[in-house]
């Protein structure tokens, strides 16, 4: 079987990438066009930002539709239980993205 | 620059005001024949001074619901006449123009069915354009004023 990376760990092309708005059609110049980039972008961005991608189930959507990863998507969901918001989203949304980035990336070391 | 005349003007004024009125019925409110009033919309349509007749619908009066919202967009110097290029040649856009206060921007208005759309139009096609910054956008909520600029006879 030919080796690949996982599409998590490209650089994906403009139309792709995943574009940080505030509110509705309130964009705040921030985009991330990886998942590494993601990662530094959830301690970057405003959290307001964070809050309203999450409510409308955006990085569960870019992640499974873009990055084509359930597994992170699903992880990504289950946070909804918790209803977190502010820092304490910012923090769990990190720890489930850069273990998930940890765990690809050391598969393809 | 196509220069016009007072009877230019004139037609002009009146065909804003209604452009249903019969070149009769111009005429006479400008005092000449209605033939000389069709030679001179003719030569303005000929010229593009007259762009086109169009109807402005009430959407609303027919359950159209669809909602407007300005896009100030800040934008890469270098990239502005292409972003402003490519945002003219979407649906969605009515309006794009460029204002230079302390950034360059470009201002735009854009419809869009309701929120969820406008909000993916500004996300998939917009904010992935080479030379966006970022982008603030107002829904407008209540117009108090809709008209077109009237050419006034001079």
């Amino acid at each position: 079987m030919p080796f690949s990376v996982p599409r998590s760990l490209r650089r994906l092309p403009r139309e792709k990438e995943f574009y940080f708005f505030t509110s509705i059609g309130n964009y705040s110049g921030q985009h991330a066009s990886s998942l590494e980039e993601f990662v530094t972008k959830i301690r970057q961005v405003n959290v307001k930002s964070l809050e309203f991608h999450f409510h409308r189930g955006d990085f569960e959507r870019w992640v499974a539709e873009v990055l084509e990863d359930e597994e992170l998507a699903n992880a990504i969901k289950s946070l909804h239980n918790f209803s977190p918001l502010g820092d304490a989203l910012r923090d769990q949304l990190y720890v489930v993205v850069w273990k998930r980035y940890e765990k690809l990336r050391g598969q393809n070391l | 620059m196509i220069a016009v005349d007072s009877l230019d003007e004139g037609i002009l004024q009146a065909l804003q005001e209604n452009a249903r009125q019969t070149y009769k019925e111009i005429g006479n409110h400008l005092g000449v024949a209605h033939s000389t009033v069709y030679d001179h919309v003719k030569r303005l349509e000929k010229q593009g001074v007259i762009k086109k007749y169009t109807a402005i619908v009430d959407l609303a009066k027919i359950g159209r619901k669809n909602i407007t919202a300005i896009m100030t967009i800040f934008t890469n110097p270098k990239e502005s006449e292409n972003v402003a290029e490519r945002l003219s040649e979407s649906d969605e856009v009515l309006e794009v123009s460029t204002s230079l206060s302390e950034e360059l921007l470009i201002i735009a208005k854009v419809v869009a069915e309701d929120q969820d759309k406008l909000h993916s139009f500004i996300a998939q096609k917009v904010a992935p354009l080479p030379g966006v910054l970022r982008i603030r956008t107002s829904i407008i909520t209540r117009k108090y004023k809709d008209e077109i600029l009237i050419f006034k006879k001079e």
